[in-house]
Order: C-alpha cells, then sequence, then structure tokens
C-alpha cells in the first residue's frame, strides 16, 4: 500500500505524525479504540472495587517510603533520639527506626499514619466489595473464579493487616505476636515444629521481625499485584455485570464509554480516596507508638484491641470456652486451636465455596451477567445476613471489655451475653431478613399492579372514598396493571415518575428556564407514556379525578 | 496474493499484507474514511467494537448561563485545590526556615502539633478537591451518553481449532506411545522439584532437642530481682501487693518466659489458701509466685484484684484466683498458672529453689509429655 505525501488519511499535525509513527512499530491503534470503547455499567455499588484497587496503590506509595527509614533488625539500642520521655529506654533498632519515622523525619509520621489509614480502608473496601458481590449474586456462573480470586486477596490482605502492624515492635504489636506464637503452638501434632520453623526456634527469637518485613513488602505485595491484574483482566474479559433495566440483557452491557466520561469519572474517585486518606493520615492519630512503650513480654497495655478486621478472631478466642482436649499418651489439643484456627478455616472455606454450594443446590448452572435484587433471593440474602450477624456478634465480643467498662456491665455477663448471643442471634437475623425480603417483593409486585399511591383521595358517587393510583403502564379492564417484574427497581413515588418537574438549576439565582426545562423532561420522559404521566403533573392532580380504576379489593 | 516464495535467501513469505490483518481496511479505503466527519468515525469505530451509542444527553449549551456555571464551578474547585496544595508544601518546605521548626518538642502544642495536621490537611483536602473538580467536570461538562456492546459467548469456530492446534502438536510428542519417556519424566520431575524445594529445610529446626518450652533460666539458688534489678527481701511488700520480678541473668528481664509475679498474700487469703496438690511448700511464709505469662495464649497477666483474689488477664480475660493455686476461674485459660517454687537465701533475699517444674505459657500439643 504505497502511500504518498498527498494521499488521503494521512496525518498532517504534529500530534497525527507521532500517533503514526507509534503506531507503525507497535500496531496499538486496534487495541486502544477497544479500549477507549469499551462500556462500562453505572452504579454506585461498582465504585465500592475501585477504592480498593485505590487504596491498594496508596499502600503501595506510602509503604514504599516507609522502607526508606524503617529497620527491621530486633538488636536492641538505646534510643537518644528527639522524643524526651523515651530517652535512654533500651528497645529494638525496629521501634527505635519507627519513633525516628514519627519524630525526625519531615513528613514521616503523616506518612505512617496515611499508611495506616489506607490500610484499614483497603480492607473495608474490599469487605463491603465482597458484601456487594455476594448479595447481588454478581458470583455465579461464569465468575466463581474472580470469586475465588477475590477470597485469596482478602486472605492476604488480612496478612499484610498483621505482619504490617507487628512491624514497629510495640507493646501492642509485641502482644499480638506473642498471640500468634501461641496460635502457632496451639496446632495439634505439628505447632511446635512451625513454630520453630517460622521463629527460628522459642518466642521471640531474633529472625521473625526480618521475615515479616520481607513478606510485609515483598511476598504478599507480589502475590497481591499479580491476583489483583488477573481479576481485572478477567473482569475486562468476561465484562461487568449490570442490574436489570430498561434494555439491559444478558447479552449486553449498557453504560458510558471508558473514554472520554468514565475515565475522568474514576480519576476523580482516585483522588478522592486519596485525599480522604491523607486527611486521615493528618487530622486523625492512629497508632501512636511512642505511647505504647517498646515491646516487653512482662508488660501489656490495658484494653490493647486489634485493627478492626481482626477483631472478630479476638472475639472467638474470648468466648470459646476452656476444653483442651487430652488424647491418650499425654497429648493435648489446646482449646486456642478451635477459635483461631478452625474458625477461621471453616468461614474462609465457606466463603470461597459458597459460588459451588449455591450452584448445588438450585442447580442454577446457566451463565448470569444481569444481578440480582437482594430481596429476590431471599434464601441467600437471609444466609448472608445470618453469617453477617454471627460475624458481629463476635466482632464486638473482640471489644467486650471496653464495653463493660464503659457501660459498667461485667465482664463475665458480657462473655455470656456472647456466647448465647453467637448462637441465638444469627438464626433471628435470617427469619428477620426472610420476612423483610418477601416483604418488599409483595409490595413491588403490589405497585405493578395496582399502580403509585398518588395521595389524591377521591369520592365516589356513592360516597364511598378511595385514593386514586397512578398505574406504571397499561391496564386491563379490572384497571389492574400488567407489567411484570423484570428484577429491576419499582418506582414508589410520584415523583420518580416524574410526578414534579425536577429542580431548577442555580444556586443564588435560577440559571436555567423553567419552560424549557419542562420541555426537556418532556423530551426524554423514559419508560411512562408521556401523555398519561403529564396530565397528573401539569396540575398536579388528575384532570378528570382518576385514571380507570376500580375500587382497591 | 502471490504465492509464497520458497527460494533461499528470499523472505520466504508474500511481499503484500495478506487478508487477515488489522480492521477492514478493504472496505473502508482511505478515500472513503477521509470523506467522514470526526464523529461518524467514533461511531463507526465503536459500532466496530461492538458498541452502540444509543442516547446522548448534550452537554449545556457553549455560552448558555448553565454552561458559564459550571465552568466557573469546575475552574474554582481546581483553583482551590492548587491553593491548598501550595499551602502544603508552604509548611512542608517552610517550617524551620520562615515558619518556626516542625520538629517534636516537649511543650505538646505549637507549631510540632500542627506541622503533621496542616499538612495532612491541606494536601487531602487539595486531593480530595482534584478528584471533586473532576467528577464535576464530566457531571456538568461532558454529554452523557448511554451505550451499549455486546457480549460475546465463546466461538465454536475458535475452540475447535485451537483444540486441534493443541492436540496436533501434542500428538507429534507422541508421550502416549513414548512410555519410557513418560516414566522418566515423572521421575525426574519428583527429583527435581524436590531439589528445589531442598533450601526451604533450612527452616525445619527440632523443637525436642531439649525442653526450651519446658525450661526457664530460673534454677536452684537464684535470686528474684525487681525490674530495675534489685534483689527483695521478705519485709519489703505491703501484704495484698504484687511485684513481677525477674530472674537473675543477665537481659533476664527481657526473657520471654521467665516474668514471674511474687505475691505478698494479706491474712485473710492465707488462712483461706488451698495450694496445687503437692506443692503446699512452693510458697514462703505469706509470699507465692506465679509465672505471668498467660496459660491461654501468652500474654502477661497483670492486673491484680486483691478483694477477690484474682489475677486478670488483659488479652481475653482469663482470671486466675491466686488462694487456689492460680487455678483459671472464668475465661478461656484452661490450666493455673504455674508456681515458681521459692525461698530465702542466706542474706535474706529471696531465691527461686528450682526452675518450674512444668511448662509456662501456652499449651501445646505434647506440653504433658515433656
Ligand atoms: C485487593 C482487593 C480487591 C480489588 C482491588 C478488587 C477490585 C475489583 C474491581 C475494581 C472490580 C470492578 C468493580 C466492581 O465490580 O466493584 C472488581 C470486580 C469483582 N470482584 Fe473484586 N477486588 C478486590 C477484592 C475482591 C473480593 C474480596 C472479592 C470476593 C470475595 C472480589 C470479587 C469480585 C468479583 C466476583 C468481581 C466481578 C464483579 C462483576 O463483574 O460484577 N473482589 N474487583
Ligand atoms: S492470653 Fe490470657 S486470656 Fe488469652
Amino acid at each position: 500500500m504505497a502511500r504518498t505525501a498527498t494521499a488521503p488519511g494521512v496525518p498532517t499535525t504534529p500530534l497525527g505524525k507521532a500517533a503514526l509513527e507509534i503506531d507503525d512499530r507497535l500496531i496499538v491503534a486496534g487495541p486502544l479504540r477497544r479500549t477507549l470503547n469499551k462500556v462500562f455499567p453505572d452504579h454506585w455499588s461498582f465504585l465500592l472495587g475501585e477504592i480498593a484497587l485505590y487504596s491498594f496503590v496508596i499502600l503501595l506509595l506510602s509503604g514504599t517510603y516507609l522502607t526508606f527509614y524503617y529497620d527491621a533488625a530486633m538488636t536492641e539500642v538505646v534510643y537518644e533520639g528527639t522524643y524526651a520521655p523515651m530517652r535512654g529506654l533500651e528497645m529494638t533498632a525496629a521501634y527505635e527506626s519507627t519513633l525516628k519515622l514519627s519524630f525526625d523525619v519531615r513528613g514521616g509520621l503523616f506518612i505512617r499514619q496515611l499508611h495506616h489509614w489506607a490500610a484499614l480502608l483497603f480492607v473495608a473496601a474490599i469487605v463491603v466489595h465482597l458484601l456487594r458481590i455476594f448479595f447481588t449474586g454478581a458470583f455465579r456462573r461464569p465468575r466463581e473464579t474472580n470469586w475465588l480470586i477475590g477470597v485469596a486477596l482478602l486472605v492476604l490482605s488480612f496478612a499484610m493487616g498483621f505482619t504490617g502492624y507487628s512491624l514497629p515492635d510495640d507493646l501492642l504489636s509485641g502482644t499480638g505476636l506473642r498471640i500468634v506464637s501461641a496460635i502457632i503452638l496451639s496446632i495439634p501434632v505439628v505447632g511446635t515444629w512451625v513454630h520453630w520453623a517460622v521463629f527460628d526456634g522459642d518466642y521471640v527469637g531474633e529472625e521473625i521481625l526480618g521475615r515479616m518485613y520481607i513478606v510485609h513488602v515483598l511476598i504478599v505485595p507480589a502475590i497481591l499485584l499479580g491476583l489483583i491484574a488477573v481479576h481485572l483482566l478477567m473482569l475486562v474479559k468476561q465484562k461487568h455485570t449490570q442490574f436489570p433495566g430498561p434494555g439491559r440483557t444478558e447479552h449486553n452491557v449498557v453504560g458510558n464509554r471508558l473514554f472520554p466520561a468514565f475515565a475522568v469519572k474514576a480519576g476523580g474517585l482516585f483522588f478522592i480516596v486519596f485525599g480522604v486518606c491523607a486527611a486521615l493520615g493528618g487530622l486523625v492519630q492512629i497508632n501512636p507508638v511512642w505511647l505504647w512503650g517498646p515491646y516487653n513480654p512482662a508488660q501489656v497495655s490495658a484494653a490493647s484491641q486489634p485493627d478492626w478486621y481482626v477483631m472478630f478472631l479476638d472475639g472467638s478466642t474470648r468466648l470459646f470456652p476452656a476444653w483442651d482436649i487430652n488424647l491418650p499418651g499425654n497429648y493435648t489439643i489446646p482449646a486456642l486451636f478451635w477459635p483461631t484456627v478452625v474458625l477461621p478455616g471453616i468461614i474462609f472455606t465457606l466463603l470461597a465455596a459458597y459460588p459451588v454450594i449455591e450452584r448445588k443446590l438450585t442447580r442454577d448452572e446457566a451463565s448470569h451477567h444481569l444481578l440480582q435484587r437482594p430481596r429476590d433471593v431471599p434464601v441467600r440474602t437471609s444466609l448472608g445476613m445470618m453469617a453477617l450477624a454471627f460475624y458481629i456478634v463476635l466482632m464486638f465480643s473482640g471489644g467486650n471489655d471496653v464495653i463493660a467498662e464503659k457501660f459498667d456491665i461485667s465482664l463475665n455477663a458480657m462473655t455470656w451475653a456472647g456466647r448465647i448471643g453467637l448462637v441465638i442471634v444469627p438464626p433471628i437475623v435470617y427469619l428477620l431478613t426472610y420476612r423483610i425480603c418477601l416483604g418488599l417483593q409483595k409490595h413491588d409486585r403490589e405497585v405493578l399492579e395496582h399502580g403509585l399511591e398518588t395521595g389524591v383521595i377521591r369520592r365516589l358517587p356513592h360516597g364511598e372514598f378511595i385514593e386514586v393510583h397512578q398505574p406504571l403502564g397499561p391496564v386491563d379492564e379490572h384497571g389492574h396493571g400488567q407489567l411484570a417484574y423484570g428484577g429491576a427497581p419499582v418506582p414508589k413515588r410520584m415523583n420518580q415518575v416524574g410526578g414534579a418537574r425536577r429542580a431548577i438549576r442555580g444556586f443564588f439565582s435560577p440559571i436555567e428556564e423553567p419552560a424549557r426545562v419542562e420541555l426537556e423532561q418532556r423530551r426524554d420522559e423514559h419508560g411512562l407514556s408521556a401523555a398519561e404521566s403529564r396530565e397528573l403533573t401539569t396540575s398536579g392532580r388528575p384532570s378528570d379525578g382518576g385514571r380507570p380504576q376500580e375500587p382497591r379489593d | 496474493m502471490s504465492a509464497p516464495h520458497t527460494t533461499p535467501g528470499s523472505t520466504g513469505g508474500s511481499e503484500t499484507p495478506g487478508p487477515l490483518h488489522g480492521g477492514p481496511d478493504e472496505e473502508y479505503t482511505p478515500e472513503r474514511l477521509a470523506t467522514m466527519t470526526r464523529e461518524e468515525l467514533d461511531l463507526l469505530g465503536a459500532r466496530y467494537d461492538g458498541v452502540q451509542v444509543l442516547h446522548v444527553d448534550p452537554a449545556p449549551e457553549p455560552g448558555s448561563r448553565v454552561e458559564k456555571a459550571a465552568v466557573r464551578q469546575v475552574a474554582m474547585t481546581f483553583a482551590l485545590a492548587g491553593l491548598s496544595a501550595f499551602a502544603a508544601f508552604v509548611v512542608y518546605a517552610g517550617s524551620g526556615w520562615f515558619l518556626p521548626d516542625w520538629q517534636w518538642d516537649i511543650t505538646e502544642g505549637g507549631w510540632s502539633a500542627l506541622f503533621t495536621p496542616l499538612i495532612g490537611g491541606l494536601g487531602g483536602l487539595a486531593l480530595t478537591l482534584v478528584g471533586v473538580g473532576m467528577v464535576l467536570f464530566t457531571k456538568k461538562l461532558l454529554p452523557h451518553e448511554t451505550a451499549v456492546q455486546d457480549k460475546h459467548d465463546g466461538s465454536h469456530f475458535d475452540r475447535v481449532t485451537t483444540g486441534a492446534s493443541l492436540m496436533g502438536g501434542l500428538n507429534t510428542y507422541g508421550l502416549a506411545r513414548r512410555k519410557l519417556i513418560t516414566r522418566s519424566l515423572v521421575f525426574m520431575g519428583g527429583g527435581v522439584g524436590l531439589m528445589l524445594l531442598m533450601p526451604l529445610g533450612g527452616l525445619i529446626r527440632n523443637p525436642n532437642v531439649g525442653n526450651p518450652l519446658g525450661t526457664t533460666s530460673w534454677t536452684e539458688g537464684m535470686r528474684l530481682l525487681r525490674g530495675d534489678g534489685s534483689p527483695i527481701r521478705p519485709g519489703d511488700q505491703q501484704p495484698g501487693s504484687l511485684e513481677t520480678v525477674f530472674p537473675a541473668v543477665p537481659g533476664g528481664n527481657l526473657e520471654s518466659d521467665a516474668a514471674t509475679m511474687l505475691i505478698r498474700l494479706r491474712p485473710e487469703q492465707v488462712s483461706l489458701e488451698r495450694p496445687r496438690e503437692g506443692q503446699d511448700d512452693f510458697g514462703y511464709g505469706d509470699y507465692v509466685a506465679y509465672s505471668k505469662i498467660c496459660t491461654h495464649a501468652g500474654c502477661p497477666v497483670s492486673l491484680y484484684e486483691q478483694e477477690t483474689s484474682r489475677i486478670l488477664c488483659p488479652c481475653h480475660q482469663s482470671q486466675f484466683d491466686v488462694t487456689q493455686g492460680a487455678k483459671p476461674v472464668f475465661g478461656p485459660a484452661t490450666r493455673p498458672l504455674p508456681q515458681l517454687p521459692i525461698t530465702v537465701d542466706d542474706e535474706g533475699f529471696f531465691v527461686a529453689r528450682s526452675d518450674y517444674i512444668e511448662a509456662v505459657g501456652p499449651t501445646y500439643w505434647n506440653r504433658e509429655r515433656i
């Protein structure tokens, strides 16, 4: 294909020429266009995964800065830094370097706190993202693999949280590490062997901080990066799910193209997440290690509390009764083993296996790209709420000493309340959720059949009062709506179907003309037949005193 | 297309591109594309990617009051973001130069207490405003288009052809037939795999050499020292008080399993005291010494409530009764705190009579066996 300088389509601008140079070498125009044109559905709950992604980026950036100063050595040194209350105190080099970061590095404290806040947000975003995937059924075929990767990401983010929390080697993190050492020892048969492998001997040894450091900054982040990449590639490949709605089917995606709008919005979200983490990191103190003091196995600070996502394990440990199992041959399975190893093992296994379990139980083998509203799948929704209730009881039990103190309840009572609550609250939540789901379903059907309440009361010739209902679509001879439920939200108020004109823009004075807004709205009336709704909106009441309703039965 | 050249030295292929490349260039010649507008080209490309733009809510009309207001709003947001970012920079760079020093000082107030909140607050505000500005920009100034993209199922053609390539290729390996190779491969895989994992063996160490979990540094005649290294005489403590003591070895106060509580019982506690079997003589007078390491998960138990004679562990609230041989009376701990047998040496200072007679700290699999 010979080209001459005058041939059509040959770029003339410098930008065009540069682009041509690149495409001649890399042949990227095709893939780039496909990327720009990719359609993303628009729903606030789809941003949760993005928030997790962005906080991960922030963690990578801030964490890298921290490595410039942090020193994972466990050698004992004497503190001589800026923080006067600790001068002359013996501590590990790791703790000293953390103090240095907090007091002697310009802005170091800010970055430390930013990192910690971003970590909390990261885990929170993953958990909420997971809940949205669960409750909307986004994990169903063909997305089971991505669900599994998600669970792996969640577990790994716990690992990141724990190892990171332990690095400063302050009194709080040291106590956490001690408990983990006990948990490892509690594993039957191999516990002591595993402990010796992990700690290079008895607790605490000299190696553990260095090992956790490399796990925290290299091994797990590398795995996370890889898994997130696969997670997102799979998302692109399988395309995003969407909620049912006008024009949305199992075979398409309705939304915005990546470029120009979606990319700018996503970028905006990144900056907002970054900004919120930075503001928290500056304004809200977190983990002030200089108040806890250096780790000493003989000391503990009262009300030592782990980060929020570990609290449920602390709670299960507090609630589990003192049941050592003594086996013949003088072997023991320590009580600690059940709430700290077996319970999380079961929880995460169930979580990972849930898509398969549901598929087996419902025999639903089909591919799904349309999401479900939680109310339409009452069993799953109730199961999820039940699991959540179980988790929340455990989480509160993790802080039961604080609650006991604040509200002046006996600790023993709190422990028993937790034990009993763990057994009875989840089933109650299950039943309640189930009822609520059915109630919501019923209301949707009712509106579809009888129409919206207009708030207009009308007196019939024979004296009976009825409320006028606005049907959402065509009606049969009894005035009953003929629209079937399609899994999408049903409008419940007149304003949602154009009962009122939208507000005129302008803060101090109107910057639009009301007539134009009216016109514009009339133009893009979706779903409803314009004439029908217009009658109601112009005068604020049905012109002929009511559409063709029969009195409701 | 001409036939491929096979003569040595030629490129071996056709000189003109075949039909199976890139876009539909045959149909859309450069001449034809040159006649289309930019918008048409955009939609054409989108259609080629399975995307159809259904409907566009136009952006506010250029020059309209709505547009002007939105532009002002977005520009204002970005300007504020810049302002706030510059302010954060000034605080960061200016502290200790024309602003007071940022470093921590004992006064607990002043500039050093403001430095971190200021850079975080201003920096965070700047970044948030950048984000808000971008979102406002798309919401208020860009047209809102609704597009729909097709989702494709896997193609049968792709599956069959890929399968053929794979299976055909594997077939040429002939491993199913050449059993000897298959077997040697399995053997080799085992060996090489083991060899690659071998270095991890360095991590494995035997926990049962000696009795590291069952012993501490306490030995017969070793003094009980306070945290500051001073020894203790029976007269030193008030009845009802507790002192944390350590073995008199270098670094004894940092050992992870040696920390011990020396408790002087009150007279009424002494009368109630029921030590564990065979440990009646472990105390000395009204003094008893118990391990400080919780038998549940190893936290230091530390809260001594003398009215109830209970020691509470702050980690999971196990409670131990000091008058009953430190038996657990509530919470998840299953075993009493081990008791250190104590006496007094010829100078009148407390010493241990031996090491603990059982393992201190959390339970493990073979604890009862060692
Ligand atoms: C590091 C943590 C994670 C990151 C960065 C991340 C990121 C994302 C993003 C950006 C999306 C697209 C937007 C969305 O649907 O919300 C997504 C989709 C998805 N995520 Fe995650 N995610 C993480 C953890 C998880 C977890 C814990 C699970 C579940 C256990 C999970 C399961 C899924 C699934 C099944 C999809 C596809 C959803 C769909 O197409 O509607 N992810 N992820
Ligand atoms: S460590 Fe003492 S109760 Fe758990």
